[in-house]
């Protein structure tokens, strides 16, 4: 096989004519690459602009005042929370977040009435489960009314000086487990990110196993037309599809969402381009190594799971552990990730957003290279 | 270059598994001819075409598809052979045009437009130029794949049974058109079960469970067998207890009736002349020596072969 050019523009123009025929001649799959990142967003979206009440929560109070009952009863009034539990000590409180069984829990420090009269701002600790940012956002969000407003009646008099300045209690809500706190901001770019690698994998490894499963491969194989150009040419259409798909989830974001567009998008459009490249290598990789349909799709959804874990779209990175931090490096999710949300909330440039995109045009490199070496040339 | 055989291959061996599927497969095919490639289902045939275009690696041999040796320069052969496969292996989502058009890029030709023209004319596919091609019927499709094979004008074409399945019309239409390809100079290796089609080629060869049992002109073939044949034929009830009354005699090793005729073959001229020589003189048996049939020969062969499916050979 080493004689004859090894790349050749018409052999090439010959795979994408033919590819984009085909992709358009299969509607369903048209239909659902456009459809899937609609169908999520509308589900997320969803959840995101859910306004969940009555939440479950523990109470801890250490301190019998009339502050610390006008607290509990704000709680419960603002049909936000809802006063589930009563904790005996602090180990049981941090167990029923831990369980679930309550999504915030509330610690009213002892002498927490008499420190406030002292106007000595006692700690109010609120612990949400932050797991789910959507369910708690609000919530949270209210916390500082609320207080505000139990508490507001009962300083008059002597105490009058205490409803102004400074809030009378040090009010501390920690999120557990999500530090980060993702909002919608940060959601919607890791969709973005999550369903271009899905079904960019799974596409370009589909196209060529059912070349193979259709017996077309025998006739592509027996003609002279090198791996290079089969893995470009079916490629190409995909990145399209990508294109199309950011478009969708970018106007979703914009529209739907609110969330800003910072920076400039053609740094932004550079960055997916790159991810969606990588991630179709990613595929026709997969496609050379399985053996039918289903192979390439488990083999796209082995390398999806942990490219939604890692990546920083599931849990927060920096709350990793170093080896798990290693390998969400090698991934591209966890660089286009990076980019979008610098270059959508953050306004990075193209400097800024260099250190992400070359990770990512290594590992394209690296696929491609392996994907071409292991492109089999003959049927054996 | 141009004067190199066509085919020129020495020992190919196949083997999947433990399984030998092409053993020791010698093969000469001169530029110009059309070779027939016969045998049984599963007897190594599409393995050994496949072989010479590039599609497998043998695991023992030599040879050389064009002058080009088939190990080391399937790109080269690749480029000048053309390959039907027994199994329709075209774009079923493209329509004939597009199939055809993708092919032409593929080779790089020239005036794309007008040699996809020729070819739609010529195969009589103009008017249905814009049909899908997984729309066409069995014998569609073979025309289809027949003129993509063609489109670059190769000197070699490998054809996998590629009338299989077709109607008589049809088959008689394609195999015109591949003489036609032939007078033009393309040298064609062609895979059939079909004796009508096997007579047709300048020479054949003969495969079963994966070795050559036999090669050269029809003729050859059959003399090759050494078969002996006679006919009889006579009242019909009487033909069928003939039938079994001949086959349990010594030197007697095929009776295949033929309506209200038996052929009565045997490899040992003498032993057969005296199996049958009882049934001679019986009133209402007309008794002559034939010339073996081209498929007499193929079924002798093949009972002869050593059977080995399934079993590792050697
Ligand atoms: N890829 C393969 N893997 C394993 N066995 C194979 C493969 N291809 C063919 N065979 C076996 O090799 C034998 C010869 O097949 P083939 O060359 O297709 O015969 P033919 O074309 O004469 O019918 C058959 O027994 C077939 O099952
Ligand atoms: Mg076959």
């Amino acid at each position: 096989m080493r004689s004859g050019p090894h790349f050749a523009w018409h052999r090439l123009a010959a795979m994408v004519v033919k590819e984009f025929i085909q992709m358009r001649r299969d509607r369903l799959t048209f239909a659902m690459m456009v459809g899937i990142p609609i169908i999520q967003l509308t589900l997320f979206g969803y959840a995101i602009n859910a306004d969940p009440r009555n939440l479950p929560t523990a109470v801890l109070s250490q301190d019998n005042s009339s502050f610390s009952r006008a607290l509990v009863t704000a709680l419960q009034t603002s049909t936000y929370f809802r006063v589930a539990a009563v904790a005996q000590d602090p180990e049981m409180l941090d167990r029923m977040l831990a369980r679930g069984e309550v999504q915030f829990a509330v610690e009213i420090p002892t002498g927490f009435g008499r420190d406030l009269m002292r106007g000595d701002r006692p700690a109010l600790l609120v612990m949400a489960d932050a797991t789910d940012p959507a369910a708690t956002g609000n919530a949270a969000g209210a916390l500082d009314r609320i207080v505000q407003s139990a508490l507001t009646p009962l300083l008059d008099g002597p105490l009058a000086g205490l409803a102004q300045g400074q809030p009378p209690v040090d009010l501390r809500i920690q999120r557990r487990y999500n530090p980060e706190g993702l909002t919608q901001y940060n959601i919607v770019p890791g969709l973005m990110g999550t369903i271009l690698t899905m079904t960019m994998i799974i596409m370009t490894a589909l196209a060529v196993t059912r070349e193979r499963e259709r017996g077309t491969m025998e006739n592509l194989l027996a003609m002279p037309v090198r791996p290079v150009e089969v893995m470009i040419g079916k490629l190409a259409p995909f990145i399209l599809v990508g294109g199309i798909q950011v478009l969708v989830i970018l106007t979703a974001a914009t529209l739907l969402f609110h969330v800003p567009m910072v920076g400039d998008p053609l740094v932004l459009a550079a960055g997916l381009l790159v991810f969606i490249v990588a991630n179709l290598a990613v595929g026709f990789l997969f496609s050379t190594v399985a053996s039918n349909q289903l192979q390439a799709m488990q083999m796209s959804f082995f390398f999806f799971l942990p490219s939604i874990l890692m990546s920083g779209f599931m849990f927060p990175f920096r709350g990793m552990p170093d080896w798990a931090q290693t390998i969400g490096e090698a991934l591209p999710l966890t660089h286009v990730l990076r980019v979008v949300r610098g270059v959508m909330l953050k306004g990075n440039t193209m400097i800024d957003t260099w250190p992400d995109i070359w990770p990512m045009l290594a590992f394209l490199g690296a696929v491609s290279l392996l994907a071409v070496m292991r492109y089999r040339q003959t049927l054996d | 270059m141009t004067d190199a055989p066509a085919i020129s291959v020495r020992g190919l061996t196949k083997r999947f598994g433990d399984k030998t599927v092409v053993d020791d497969f010698d093969l000469d095919v001169a530029r110009g001819q059309i070779h027939g490639f016969l045998g049984p289902n599963g007897s190594g045939k599409t393995t050994t075409i496949r072989m010479l275009c590039g599609l497998l690696v043998p695991d023992g041999g030599s040879g050389s598809c064009l002058g080009r040796d088939i190990l080391t320069e399937a790109w080269e052969i690749k480029r000048r052979v053309g390959y039907m496969t027994q199994r329709f292996s075209l774009y079923e989502d493209l329509t004939i045009r597009e199939n055809l058009d993708f092919v032409a890029r593929l080779y790089g030709l020239d005036r794309r437009r007008e040699k996809v023209d020729r070819a739609l004319d010529r195969l009589g596919l103009a008017k249905r130029s814009g049909q899908l091609a997984g729309t066409l019927s069995g014998g569609w499709k073979q025309r289809l794949a027949l003129a993509a094979c063609v489109l670059h004008e190769p000197e070699l074409l490998l054809l996998d049974e590629p009338t299989a399945g077709v109607d008589p019309k049809a088959r008689r239409e394609f195999w015109d058109e591949i003489h036609t390809l032939a007078e033009g100079g393309m040298t064609v290796l062609v895979s059939t079960h079909y004796m009508d089609e096997a007579e047709r080629c300048h020479r054949i060869a003969y495969l079963a469970y994966g070795k050559l049992l036999a090669v050269g002109t029809v003729a050859e073939v059959i003399a090759h067998s050494g078969l002996s044949t006679w006919h009889v034929s006579g009242p019909e009830r009487r033909i069928g207890t003939l039938a079994r009354d001949l086959a349990s005699r010594p030197g007697v090793e095929m009776v295949a009736p033929f309506g209200a005729t038996l052929h009565v073959s045997g490899s040992q001229a003498a032993a057969l002349a005296e199996a049958i020589a009882p049934f001679r003189a019986e009133p209402g048996l007309t008794w002559s020596e034939a010339k073996p049939s081209l498929e007499d020969a193929f079924i002798h062969l093949m009972a002869e072969a050593p059977a080995q499916n399934g079993a590792p050979s050697r």
